[in-house]
């Protein structure tokens, strides 16, 4: 038993640009590896390629050269694309966009009644998915009355109710309120500590992306940077020359080393400063 | 004083099960000039307040006085208002509907009813505001250019109206940390140079933190504080219990001045941050 769960082999992925009418790479020659239960980060600045790769993890693209396995069944394999996405789930940015019925548990049994599953069945995967997510108490309502946070969790049980391995999440707090972007982070560490949901989370906040197991940064098509949080993120200098940012305690103790005052380079969070200091 | 809200109402669907009050009795007074930050949970009543600003929404009562124009009056023209206060909505890339960039924004400026001259200048114009190259991007269709390109065109398509305020509702959403200090140091510059009054809607406190000179909070669909930014975040237990919160830096030297250590606890940017800590370590070994 291998405990890969993704595996990106040397892929391209190339289109025709409309302004200059010529081949563009969105993604060249990547090789990435996802392992079973891992919560995997990647960052990049708009226009790295990253979404072009996690729509690629699920079969929703298929790479113009190089192969990717979904526990080990290729994306360009026709006859498995529903089990390949059926074991790998994306959640985008919008809720709305991602929310198809009226009432909540309707939504949520949406994936499954599609494939055809034993009625019995749906209604436990549906109430379980619900109480995952922590929105058992709406499962009446309607998801246009909820906020954008718990209408997020929604689309997150709708994935979970299809019994994903692994759940891409593609920047699935950018249009979320502060508390609304804790509920889902909530969420998305629950599903990977408790549950055992592989995790890819592509994300522009920094404070998320601390949260990971591993963190793999992507610059024009290419991986540039890849480690723990803390290697990365004490690169500091590496990471604003590639677009990105650091969370701000991290920048803080960054500037404080370059005055001469001795502390690690590699904060990440209030309380870890808070103890060295 | 050029926005002047007084004793402000909206209920949605009124005298049906599913009314609900979204505005509250909102006073507020905003002089020229100021930047303003206007910050609350989703479903606060932000939006809807915003909406009121240039008569997208009526009220169901109060009045609006908008630079010495009530536009609640029934006789004032919605172009007039139009004019005077600019809009930018969430994700604005997503209205774009014409050829090209030029055309784009020159749609609002020739609904004025200008001349093409004075609508060259003011799209010329626009575009060095945002940082849009006007010879090669002007005949190129926006469809073609990146997210923070397109949601460029649609700023300065507002800003090509010459608004006396102007409201941007979530102006970075979804772009990348570069993409976002890049726009709001365009809007800063804005500010700065033609010293026209903005009110930035954001779910982001640092940001917020950075820009800003005074801030508006809404809950329950009422203004529930309005002070000096500085302020504003020292107030971080209310903040949190109304689903807010303040910049992480902020919040690190608050706990560092319960640890007993003597420092400021109004700290707003990383830079003050460190400025603080190093005189405090100067103090400190003395």
């Amino acid at each position: 038993m291998n405990n890969i769960m993704i595996k990106v082999e040397n892929v391209t992925y190339e289109y025709k640009s409309y302004i200059e009418e010529e081949i563009q790479a969105a993604v060249k020659n990547l090789s990435l590896e996802v392992k079973k239960g891992e919560f995997l980060v990647i960052l990049g600045h708009n226009g790295s390629g990253k979404s072009t790769l996690s729509k690629m993890m699920n079969g929703l693209l298929l790479p113009t050269s190089g192969d990717i396995y979904v526990m080990d069944m290729n994306t360009k394999d026709e006859e498995k694309i529903w089990d390949i996405r059926q074991k790998a789930g994306i959640v985008f940015q919008n809720p709305d966009n991602q929310i198809v019925a009226t009432i909540v548990e309707e939504d949520v049994a949406f994936g499954p009644e599609n494939q055809g599953i034993d009625p019995a069945e749906i209604r436990k995967r549906v109430d379980d998915s619900l109480a995952i997510v922590e929105m058992t108490e709406y499962k009446k309502h309607a998801p246009h009355l909820l906020s954008g946070g718990q209408k997020q969790r929604v689309a997150i049980a709708g994935i979970l109710a299809m019994n994903p391995d692994c759940i891409i999440f593609d920047e699935p707090t950018s249009m979320l309120d502060p508390t609304g972007r804790i509920e889902v982070m909530n969420t998305i560490r629950k599903l990977n500590q408790e549950e055992g949901k592989s995790i890819v989370l592509i994300t522009h906040y920094m404070d998320e992306a601390v949260q990971g197991d591993r963190v793999v940064v992507m610059s024009q098509g290419e991986i540039q940077m890849e480690g723990t949080p803390k290697e990365i993120f004490s690169q500091v200098d590496k990471i604003k020359e590639l677009g990105l940012d650091v969370p701000q305690v991290t920048e803080l103790a960054h500037e404080l080393r370059k005055e001469g005052i001795d502390i690690p380079g590699d904060i990440l969070s209030v309380e870890e400063l808070l103890k060295l200091l | 004083m050029i926005i002047d809200i007084k004793n402000l109402n909206f209920i949605y669907n009124p005298n049906t099960p599913f009314e609900s009050r979204a505005l509250d009795n909102v006073n507020i007074s905003i002089e020229k000039g100021e930047f303003i930050g206007l910050i609350g949970h989703t479903g606060s009543g932000k939006s809807t307040l915003v909406q009121h600003l240039n008569g997208l929404i009526k009220p169901t009562s109060g009045e609006i006085i908008i630079d010495g124009t009530n536009i609640t009056d029934k006789d004032v023209k919605l172009k007039s208002i139009r004019q005077k206060v600019g809009l930018v909505f969430q994700y604005p890339e997503y209205q774009l509907f014409e050829e090209s960039v030029y055309k784009d924004i020159a749609f609002g400026p020739s609904n004025l009813g200008l001349d093409e001259s004075e609508v060259h200048i003011r799209v010329k114009d626009a575009m060095e505001v945002v940082g849009l190259d006007f010879e090669s991007l002007k005949d190129r269709s926006p469809f073609e250019l990146s997210g923070g390109q397109k949601r460029r065109v649609a700023i300065a398509g507002v800003i090509a109206m010459k608004p006396k305020v102007l409201v941007l509702d979530e102006p970075t959403a979804g772009l990348d940390p570069h993409g976002r200090d890049e726009i709001l140091n365009e809007i800063h510059e804005l500010f700065k140079k033609e010293g026209i009054t903005i009110i930035l809607v954001s779910h982001s406190m640092e940001d917020v933190a950075k820009l800003v000179d005074r801030i508006l909070v809404m809950h329950q669909g009422k203004i529930v504080m309005d002070d000096k930014t500085r302020e504003i975040f020292k107030r971080a237990d209310e903040l949190e219990r109304i689903g807010l919160g303040i910049p992480q830096i902020t919040k690190f030297m608050r706990e560092f001045k319960t640890l007993g250590k003597d420092v400021r606890e109004d700290i707003l940017t990383v830079q003050e941050a460190k400025e603080e800590l190093l005189r405090y370590f100067k103090e400190k070994r003395r």
